[in-house]
């Protein structure tokens, strides 16, 4: 498996990462080598096993329903760069 | 939709039920309502960095709930997925959610399609139902060039049922959204309020040509807070596609938000390919493990649902079939037929009380826009209006005065009875007099009747009725009103 440079467009996108066009050709050549890398596991022989959703093998803790935290607004809109009553600004959202 | 024979539509419905829980799926922020901005946000729900989610077993619990209410398979393991998107109410960057090990897959509800006794039931089936976080709310009006983000509803628990999509009208589709959403309420795990978004249904619509077998490109309508409006949005969707597949276009993908006051939909975006939210299993997240004696414990909890409900009602109080899934098909009107029920006692008539509820109630909460819970006539009233029913002390006529009065604040139906002086006249002497006097004021007419006239009689009544100003028992009045006339004859004969 390997990426062209119109996937590695889509991908960032996704991510919203910004792209430097000039640096396209060295950053495919990085990616695929990790993939490369990572395309060894395909070799494994996986058929007997069930697929892992966590290497722990433990169990989800579950918490009671009981709520234990306080409106602490005001310390956490302190990183925020624009507050109004209340809300968090962002740059307007188009739909 | 004549002119649109020859064309089926496909509707398939997801509805993200928000979990009637106190604290949110993955943090102990409180879930209520209307609280102020931001108040009820905490680190996690922020996304802050280095927070890590709890699981809420309530949560868990309620999902597994709605599993077992449909007959669907409630896995013993089920996984949480990253879903990833950009958007400034989603300040991770992704949603938990679950995609490859839903806890609720399959399952199906019975619906009524049609009117009354000419309805018949068909079978929904579901694909699944599965645990999410909420995302939180985006502002756009109020601020200049900026979007205000209110993070209160990040992290309230969902879960988001998905149907097979085996709707064809937007009737059926309302028919099973309806089905949901009372049985959500019967569980207590949703308290389905459809304007605060704690029950949300959006719809996928396609269309073909009847007999094809292949489905249609769909699109996914969003933004419909009340049933109305769903049936409403559907047919419109449905005729907007037909048209524009005959008009030689092509239906494309997208989502639209229905708009109630133009009446449309409109285009919200074109919808990104499923695999562009790129989900993953969440690694802050264990298996979720259920026992299964824990589960047998929650089917046995589970309460009366309102299928079983109507069937109880038929065998138990005699109800037709139609009456009982009218009274079955919320679980607040089924409550309040029950305790109107109660409340009259020993003298407790099961079909008055559900022609009463379906019927006069019904059409004056319709015509108000209320719900039942919140009837200017409450259960207890209305138990004493239809006592003074069930004695004689109302005609039917004279009980709907009341209960209008009742339902204006002007009191008890009792106060109000006593106050307007509505009771029926039931005395046998009263009424006796009432003839007597008649009688004695046209011995004309009652020689005439003695002597065959039997079409007097009417008159008679009239009279008796008129100076009765309309309250004597009617019954009774023919009763009095024909030992009368025949001793008098007697009596004139010796």
């Amino acid at each position: 498996m390997s990426l062209n440079a119109t996937q590695l467009k889509h991908v960032a996108h996704l991510s919203r990462i910004a792209l430097d066009e000039a640096k396209i050709p060295a950053l495919l050549n990085d990616l695929n080598a990790i993939l490369a890398f990572a395309e060894q596991l395909q070799d494994s022989k996986l058929d007997a096993l069930a697929p892992m959703a966590h290497p722990l093998d433990q169990s989800q803790f579950l918490r009671p329903d009981i709520v234990t935290e306080e409106n602490n607004r005001t310390a956490l809109q302190q990183g925020a760069p624009a507050v109004e009553r209340g809300l968090f600004l962002v740059p307007k959202v188009i739909e | 939709m004549s002119s649109h024979a020859g064309w089926e539509a496909v509707i398939g419905l997801e509805i993200h039920t928000q979990l009637a829980t106190q604290s949110k799926i993955f943090s102990g922020a409180a879930t209520a309502f209307g609280a102020e901005p931001n108040s009820q946000a905490c680190a996690v729900d922020l996304g802050l960095p280095g927070v890590l989610p709890v699981l809420n077993a309530e949560a868990v619990r309620m999902a597994a709930l709605f599993g077992l209410a449909v007959g669907a398979h409630v896995a013993l393991e089920s996984t949480f997925d990253r879903k990833n998107y950009f958007y400034p109410d989603l300040p991770k960057g992704y949603q938990i959610s679950q995609l490859a090990q839903p806890i609720v897959s399959g399952g199906a509800v019975v619906i009524a399609v049609g009117e009354g006794d000419k309805a018949v039931q068909k079978t929904i089936h579901l694909t699944r139902a599965h645990l999410e976080e909420d995302a939180g709310k985006s502002l756009h009006e109020d601020f200049a060039g900026a979007t205000g983000i209110d993070l209160n509803r990040a992290g309230t628990p969902l879960i988001e049922i998905v149907s097979e999509p085996e709707m064809s009208s937007a009737a059926e589709a309302v028919a099973y959204a309806r089905k949901i959403h009372a049985m959500v309420q019967y569980l207590g795990i949703c308290d389905g309020n459809m304007q605060e978004g704690s029950f949300r249904v959006d719809a996928n619509v396609s269309v073909r040509r009847r007999g094809d077998t292949q489905l249609g490109t769909r699109t996914e309508v969003k933004n419909v807070n009340s049933f109305r409006f769903l049936e409403r949005a559907i047919d419109y969707e449905i005729n907007r596609q037909i048209e524009l597949i005959e008009d030689g276009g092509r239906v494309q993908q997208q989502t639209r938000l229905y708009d109630p006051n133009k009446d449309e939909t409109r285009m919200m975006r074109t919808k990104e390919a499923a695999d562009d939210y790129r989900y993953f299993p969440d690694p802050d997240l264990l298996p979720v493990i259920i026992k299964p004696e824990t589960l047998e414990a929650w089917r046995a909890s589970l309460p009366e649902l309102p299928d079983a409900k109507a069937a109880r009602y038929q065998a138990h109080y005699g109800l037709s079939a139609y009456d009982s899934s009218v009274l079955t098909s919320a679980k607040q009107t089924a409550a309040y037929f029950e305790q109107t029920l109660a409340a009259m006692g020993k003298a407790g008539d099961a079909k008055l009380v559900a022609n009463w509820v379906t019927g006069t109630l019904a059409a004056q909460l319709n015509k108000e826009g209320l719900e039942i819970s919140l009837s200017p006539v409450p259960a207890d009233l209305l138990a004493q209006l239809l006592l003074r029913v069930v004695d004689n002390t109302l005609s039917n006529k004279l009980a709907k005065e009341v209960f209008d009065a009742v339902w204006a604040g002007e009191g008890t139906p009792d106060g109000i009875i006593e106050a307007r002086g509505l009771k029926q006249i039931t005395d046998t002497g009263a009424i006796e007099a009432m003839v007597g006097a008649i009688l004695a004021e046209h011995p004309d007419k009652v020689a005439e009747y003695r002597a065959g006239k039997d079409k007097l009689f009417g008159f008679f009544v009239g009279l008796v009725m008129k100076a009765a100003k309309g309250k004597a028992n009617p019954q009774q009045l023919n009763d009095v009103l024909k030992s009368s006339l025949g001793s008098c004859g007697e009596e004139g004969g010796v």
